[in-house]
């Protein structure tokens, strides 16, 4: 007996948004076996990873707030992903536009600059990021060179450049020889929203952002010329969408969010530039833009339960000495879950009779 | 004789810092040859360093730690094959996915080994060859995995330009529908080449924690996978240029080292960028002089055979 894959005329949307449903089961599963393997009890580890996270107030809003780079990413990927142009450099990106912002942050340190201050790190956030993106799509469109290779390396680079800041010019004269800057002033840093805390306003632009994108992408010109880009590149010429402008677009799009993310991140959750700013949310948001299907709702999902991952990861950490790998390597099952899945539910597996060969 | 016998030394340097690239970039290039796009190296290059080196601590034994980092390779690869040719997903998602996983899953293993350390492959010296002055020192005290890479490298090369088995490999990287009607196992061979990929990736992760600094560091691969997939590119797919390409960028790294350490008032990192900084330049320079040409025509498209 043979199978045999046979892609569906109609896929269902049943089918849609059951298939991450799938892949977070299958992911759960391989989890137990690993923390079988890690010599843990895996009902108890479930427990403490994903369970009490979500019980108490301290956590959701912790959760709230590692889930608002993930998203405002993720979202960004998802204007490059559907148009079928592989963006991978997100975490560079993001610490372009934390680098950009900061700048700004610590030029104005201790004059009494007006509250236009903020606004202004957030636009520069954006553009640093944007620029930094653009690179690889201009590489792309004017030579010819790989995107996919070239936003990657940018990371490196991006990552090297923030530890250069922060060790070096950046570095706070009075901080004991530690590699981080002054903290910011009360008009660099994203105002909490309770008062208290940790939840900062962050989360409100992360909303606004997904409320812009749901209707750039679905019912504007624009989305649609990124979604025909996309699937039937050919179609999409003929129609008169110029292709380089679609590449650099989405690039500077999605360049310019996850500059946005840095900003937000750096001037809202951690206050000052040191040499980490990131636990790999440019990576992670990738998962989160396919975890939700690249859609801004859906992907608002996903990052809430990919945060998840971090903070069970780093819960895990303290009270069972288990190593933060866990964490990717539940992100990395649930990203290959997906991608089964989404196959699964686009084609039908038929039994062939007879013989037919691979 | 100083001089040469530091040059020499610095020589020998490059060609330990080339090795693992041109592993990596050999295996991906083999793979790529029958069309599939694997961006999953980094993740099969640092699982083989973590097994490898985990095997070769328990049992004392860098032969052992060095097949089992092969193999831990070719385990992984097969989550890759699985996800991009039997189920056709989407490459380069699956090909992150494989590099997320890898990441993650050579942290767990490694982590009860942080801190300790290892006597690293001994230097092999031919009798005579290597008491030539410069070329002994450079091409005949190197360690197993040097020689290794360069049997590896005449074997792709003979194998893909002048066998059947290169030629069909080829065929199906040019174009499966074609392949298929012949009827090669379109699928079988393009598995078998992701294995071979991971394979050389597992070995490659090995040279590095077995050899080439003999301890386990959850970040040691920094990005060289990634840097033998623009290899690949850059040597237009051609073997051969995959020396020159990996020696190169051999030669960057280790002269980025020795600058760095002369304090000529660079910033560190800048030293650092070079090597990534250099990959962006010559993906660059090769896609204006290649235009795109010699990239297998059926390089990254899934192939589901009734369509």
């Amino acid at each position: 007996m043979r199978l045999r894959l046979e892609r569906q005329e109609h896929v269902p949307v049943l089918g849609l948004v059951a298939a991450p449903v799938v892949a977070l089961a299958v992911t759960l599963l391989v989890g137990a076996v690993m923390f079988v393997a890690l010599g843990q009890d895996p009902l108890r580890a479930f427990r403490i990873y994903f369970i009490d996270p979500l019980t108490d107030p301290w956590t959701l809003q912790e959760l709230v707030v590692k889930a608002c780079p993930l998203l405002i990413i993720g979202v960004g990927l998802a204007f490059c992903y559907r148009a079928n142009r592989w963006n991978i450099g997100a975490e560079g990106q993001y610490v372009a536009g934390a680098v950009a912002g900061s700048w700004l942050a610590l030029a104005t340190h201790g004059t009494d600059a007006g509250p236009w201050v903020l606004p202004a790190m957030l636009a520069l956030g954006a553009l640093g990021g944007a620029l930094w993106g653009m690179i690889p799509a201009l590489l792309r469109v004017r030579f010819g060179a790989s995107e996919i290779l070239t936003s990657l390396m940018l990371v490196y680079v991006a990552q090297l450049g923030l530890d250069y800041l922060a060790r070096g010019p950046w570095r706070d004269p009075q901080g004991m020889n530690f590699p981080q800057s002054v903290t910011f002033d009360a008009a660099a840093t994203v105002p909490l929203l309770l008062g208290e805390g940790r939840l900062h306003a962050g989360v409100m632009i992360a909303l606004v952002v997904v409320a812009a994108a749901t209707v750039v992408l679905g019912r504007t010109l624009v989305g649609f010329a990124i979604e025909l880009g996309g699937s039937a590149p050919r179609a999409s010429a003929f129609a008169g969408f110029d292709e380089r402008r679609v590449t650099v677009g989405v690039f500077a799009v999605s360049g310019a969010l996850a500059g946005l993310a840095g900003i937000i991140e750096v001037a809202g959750t951690i206050g000052q530039i040191q040499p980490a700013i990131s636990p790999g949310y440019g990576f992670t948001a990738i998962i989160a833009a396919m975890l939700g299907r690249l859609h801004p709702v859906g992907i608002l999902i996903a990052s809430l339960a990919l945060a998840l991952t971090y903070i069970g990861g780093e819960a895990a950490q303290i009270t069972m000495r288990m190593p933060f790998d866990v964490t990717r390597v539940f992100q990395g099952t649930l990203l290959i879950s997906i991608l089964a899945a989404d196959v699964l539910v686009r084609y039908r597996i038929r039994r062939v009779e007879g013989k037919a060969h691979a | 004789m100083l001089d040469v016998a530091v040059t020499g030394a610095v020589m020998a340097s490059v060609v330990a810092a080339a090795t693992p690239l041109l592993l990596a970039s050999l295996g991906e290039l083999v793979t790529e040859r029958a069309g599939t796009l694997n961006l999953g190296v980094e993740g099969m290059m640092i699982v083989g360093a973590a097994v490898g080196y985990a095997t070769a601590y328990g049992s004392g034994s860098l032969l052992l730690g060095t097949v089992a980092g092969v193999l831990a390779g070719t385990l992984l690869s097969l989550v890759f094959a699985g996800l991009a040719v039997w189920l056709a997903a989407n490459q380069v998602a699956s090909g992150l996915a494989t590099t997320i996983l890898g990441l993650g899953l050579a942290g767990l293993i490694g982590a009860p080994f942080v801190g300790t350390r290892l006597d690293g492959a001994p230097e092999l010296h031919v009798p005579g060859l290597s008491d030539i002055p410069l070329v002994g020192q450079v091409l005949f005290g190197q360690d197993a995995f040097v020689y290794a890479s360069l049997v590896l490298l005449a074997l792709v090369g003979y194998g893909l330009a002048r066998t059947r088995i290169g030629l069909v490999l080829r065929a199906v990287g040019e174009s499966h529908v074609a392949a298929h009607a012949l009827g090669h196992p379109v699928r079988r061979i393009r598995t078998l080449t992701v294995m071979f990929g991971g394979a050389c990736a597992g070995l490659a992760g090995a040279h590095l924690s077995l050899a080439y600094t003999p301890f386990w560091a959850s970040d040691m691969t920094a990005g060289r996978g990634w840097i033998a997939l623009a290899l690949v590119v850059f040597s237009a797919w051609k073997p051969l240029w995959l020396l020159v390409g990996a020696y190169l960028f051999g030669a960057v790294s280790i002269l980025q080292l020795h600058v760095q350490g002369f304090g000529l008032g660079i910033p560190a990192q800048l030293l650092s960028a070079l090597p990534y900084l250099a990959t962006i330049g010559a993906l660059v320079a090769i896609s204006v002089l290649k235009q795109g040409r010699g990239a297998p025509a059926a390089l990254g498209v899934p192939f589901v055979p009734d369509r």
